[in-house]
Order: C-alpha cells, then sequence, then structure tokens
C-alpha cells in the first residue's frame, strides 16, 4: 500500500526524513505555540495592553496562534496536506465561510445591545 | 452491440469512472461530519461571545476563576491545569496520528500500544475535566448576589479575595428547611444558604478592613472595588442571597451566562472526548482481534483518527476562548 506523505512544513523550510519525524516535529512546534500563549496569557505584558481594530493586541495575537494550532493540526494530524485540492476546499472553505459569517452577526448584534444597556435605557446597576 | 456511449470526458478527473477525490466513501463522510459538527461548536462559540460582547463591562476575568490546581490549596495557579490538559489532548493526537501511521505500515503492535495509549490520554483529559466541573461547581470564596442579579464579591484592602465564612457573624438561627413532608405538601423549598443576609450584613459592618468589590471591570481592566460606607451601602440596599460556586441559575464569579456557557461548551466537548475513547476502545479491541490484518488495511483506524484530531482541535478553540482571551 502505497500513501504518499508530503514531508516539509513551513512552506519547505523544515524536511523531515520519515512521517513519524514530521509528527515528532509538529508536537514540538504546537507544544512551543502553546507554551508562547501560557506564559503570555500569565504575564500580560502591559505593551500588548492597547487596541487594535477594537480589539486588545494580546487578544489578537492570543487568536491568530490558535489559528496558526489549528491549522498545523488539520494540515498535519489529520493529512489534509496530502488530499486533493477538491477535498480541501470543500471542507476548509466552507466551514471558514460559515464560522466567519456567523461570528460577524453575533458579535455585532451583541455589540448593539450592550450600547442599549449602557446607554441607560435599561437599568442594570441594583 | 456496444453498450458504453463514449462522451470524450474519459481520463478526466470528473469524467466518471474514477473517484476525483482520491478518498473512500468513509473518511470522505467522515469529513463532511466534522464540517458539520465543526459548525455547532462554532455556534456555541460565537454565541459565548454574543453574551460576552452584551456584558463587555462586566463579564468575569478567567484568571480569577480557574486558579486551582490539584493537590496545591491555597496556591493561585491560574492556567496551569488547563495548560496541561491541552498538553495531554495535543499528546493523544500525536499517538493517534503514530498509530495511523503504523497502520499504513501493516505494523499491528504497534497500531495496538499507540491506540492504548491514546485512549489512556483521552480518559486522563475527562478525568481533568471532571475535575476542573467539581471545582468550578463548589466554589471557592462565596459572593452575595443582588436583587438584580449582580455580584458582591469581598476583598481586603490590598484587594485580596476574602472568604465570607472568615468574616460573617454566625447568628443562632431557627429558620429550618421547609420540606413537603413536614408542611404544605405542594409546596417546595430549596436548601437554604449557608449564611443569612443579615449575617453577612453584621460581619461586614464588624470587620472595617473588608470591602466589596462589584463586577464592573474599569479602565485598568481590573474589577471595582467600593469605598467602606458604599460597601454597606450596596450590601444593605440591594444584598439578596448568599452563594457560593457556579451552577445553572447563581455563578459566585459573576454573570450567570458564563457558569451556563462553560457547562455547555466544556460539557459538550467533554461528551466528544468521552465519545471518542469509546469509539478507541472498540477499535483498540478490533486491532487486538486482527480485523484489519483480514481486512488488510487499516483505515478504520484513521477514520476514528480524523475523528479524535477533531476534538484536540476543538479544545484548541475552547482554550482560547473560555481561559486565554
Amino acid at each position: 500500500m502505497a500513501h504518499e506523505h508530503k514531508l516539509e512544513i513551513f512552506r519547505g523550510l523544515w524536511k523531515f526524513k520519515s512521517n513519524t519525524a514530521k509528527i515528532w516535529g509538529v508536537l514540538a512546534f504546537l507544544t512551543f505555540v502553546t507554551i508562547i500563549e501560557v506564559v503570555l496569557g500569565i504575564v500580560k505584558p502591559e505593551a500588548l495592553m492597547s487596541k487594535f481594530l477594537g480589539m486588545k493586541i494580546l487578544n489578537w495575537i492570543f487568536i491568530i496562534l490558535t489559528i496558526v494550532k489549528a491549522y498545523y493540526i488539520t494540515w498535519d494530524f489529520m493529512h489534509m496536506r496530502d488530499e486533493v485540492k477538491a477535498l480541501r476546499r470543500m471542507v476548509v472553505w466552507t466551514a471558514v465561510f460559515l464560522i466567519l459569517y456567523l461570528i460577524f452577526i453575533l458579535l455585532q448584534e451583541g455589540g448593539y445591545i450592550e450600547t442599549v444597556y449602557s446607554s441607560g435605557f435599561v437599568k442594570r446597576d441594583f | 452491440m456496444n453498450t458504453t456511449v463514449a462522451t470524450g470526458t474519459e481520463g478526466k478527473t470528473w469524467g466518471g469512472g474514477n473517484k476525483p477525490l482520491h478518498a473512500s466513501y468513509g473518511k470522505m463522510m467522515m469529513w463532511f461530519f466534522i464540517v458539520s459538527d465543526a459548525l455547532t461548536f462554532s455556534a456555541f462559540l460565537a454565541a459565548y461571545g454574543f453574551s460576552r460582547f452584551k456584558f463587555i463591562n462586566s463579564w468575569p476575568i478567567a484568571d480569577e476563576v480557574f486558579t486551582h490546581f490539584p493537590f496545591l490549596h491555597g496556591v493561585e495557579a491560574p492556567m496551569y491545569y488547563v495548560a496541561f490538559m491541552t498538553f495531554v489532548l495535543i499528546m493523544s493526537s500525536v499517538t493517534m496520528v503514530l498509530a495511523v501511521d503504523a497502520g499504513h505500515h501493516m505494523n499491528k503492535a504497534k497500531v495496538t500500544i499507540y491506540m492504548f495509549l491514546t485512549v489512556i490520554g483521552g480518559l486522563i483529559f475527562v478525568g481533568s475535566q471532571a475535575w476542573e466541573w467539581n471545582t468550578f461547581i463548589k466554589g471557592e470564596f462565596g459572593a452575595v448576589q443582588t436583587k438584580g442579579g449582580n455580584i458582591l464579591q469581598f476583598v481586603d484592602t490590598e484587594g485580596h479575595r476574602v472568604a465570607v465564612a472568615d468574616f460573617a457573624k454566625v447568628e443562632a438561627g431557627d429558620r429550618t428547611q421547609h420540606e413537603s413532608k413536614n408542611g404544605l405538601w405542594f409546596v417546595n423549598e430549596s436548601e437554604l444558604p449557608t449564611y443569612t443576609m443579615s449575617e453577612i450584613t453584621k460581619g461586614l459592618e464588624a470587620h472595617p478592613d473588608v470591602l466589596v468589590r462589584t463586577q464592573i471591570i474599569d479602565a485598568d481592566g481590573k474589577k471595582t472595588v467600593l469605598s467602606r460606607e458604599e460597601s454597606i451601602k450596596q450590601l444593605k440596599e440591594n444584598g439578596r442571597l448568599f452563594v457560593k460556586g457556579a451552577n445553572l441559575h447563581v455563578n459566585e464569579y459573576g454573570s450567570p451566562l458564563f457558569a451556563d456557557f462553560f457547562f455547555f461548551i466544556t460539557g459538550f466537548h467533554g461528551f466528544h472526548v468521552f465519545s471518542g475513547v469509546v469509539i478507541n476502545i472498540i477499535i483498540f479491541f478490533n486491532v487486538i482481534l486482527g480485523t484489519y490484518e483480514r481486512r488488510k488495511s487499516y483505515e478504520m483506524v484513521e477514520k476514528v483518527g480524523l475523528y479524535w484530531h477533531f476534538v484536540d482541535l476543538v479544545w484548541v478553540f475552547v482554550f482560547t476562548f473560555f481561559y486565554l482571551v
């Protein structure tokens, strides 16, 4: 049975000799990212507390690192890297589009309700 | 007569007669199930975001809620335990993908060992989650819920949390819980709170170094601490009920919605982990029995592997949105 695996990550920057070696390499990378997240979450550097596009820079970093982790779990552990383009797009584009839409709708609405509360139409301070 | 029709598309990817996606039916359906399940989870997380945006100025700060580590009592250790849980789940994902890899090489012994390790990792994770729930439900300091449903917590002058049990003035009371067998059979009363409002108010008045902390987040991202006079006034005017820990109705750490979403999302995820463990155990025994040797393909391991990695993938997001952001 022939199972071909693409054995390089980071667009070819890091090449592996076998699939097993690639798995351990990805684990090392995911652990590294998780450690960065935990350290940032505990230290909470003052420099990252300013806001960018309505959210703290620290939170942007957390979300981007999470998406990076999700990418490597899907691409290397779930072998999405080895699937054909059509299958990859069917799964990823559908999910990404619907999730972005959902997040936009719900956060927009939540923010609107917050302004109704905070501009004094609803009493909540008792 | 010739029964086939030449269409001129033979040999092309979508021309028929081959598998355009190079994936078996089972694997493809697992992928599509994962897409739909991912949408379910993102709907839950987006709903959490909705509620959080709605109460953006009074939402609980996760670092103050999940501060416990097993066997370390009284030590503030935010994040460490959940980081450990994340690592356990990623590690069991690795053993799973190693099992898939061994399956490709038709190496039964290795698949068996790696499947076993995956199951163990899953069990450690579910156990950790049970511990996390238990700590959250029990609570630590206790707080007072106001008439408007807000939460008043207690701190000392340096801003450290103070447990209600440490300052409340216990009075001899003869008020007992009403039970339907002793009183009106058609009326129920829930369990009485440990401390009455008058006990907490008198305790606060007798301890000049205890202050009330509200849920409102100030400009520095900290919860507002009231002055001494305001503390007593707020407690007397609006305090309604002593609460400890969290359940679906009250939450000593702040908005009850936080507890509702925590139980619902981590519960739903924990259920996925649990069913993943059960499926992995079934596959583990199939491997031992040699089912896949006879089938000459370990693709079934690959399919449950996809599900198991998906569970890990969801946890990565739950971790970010509940504990980090």
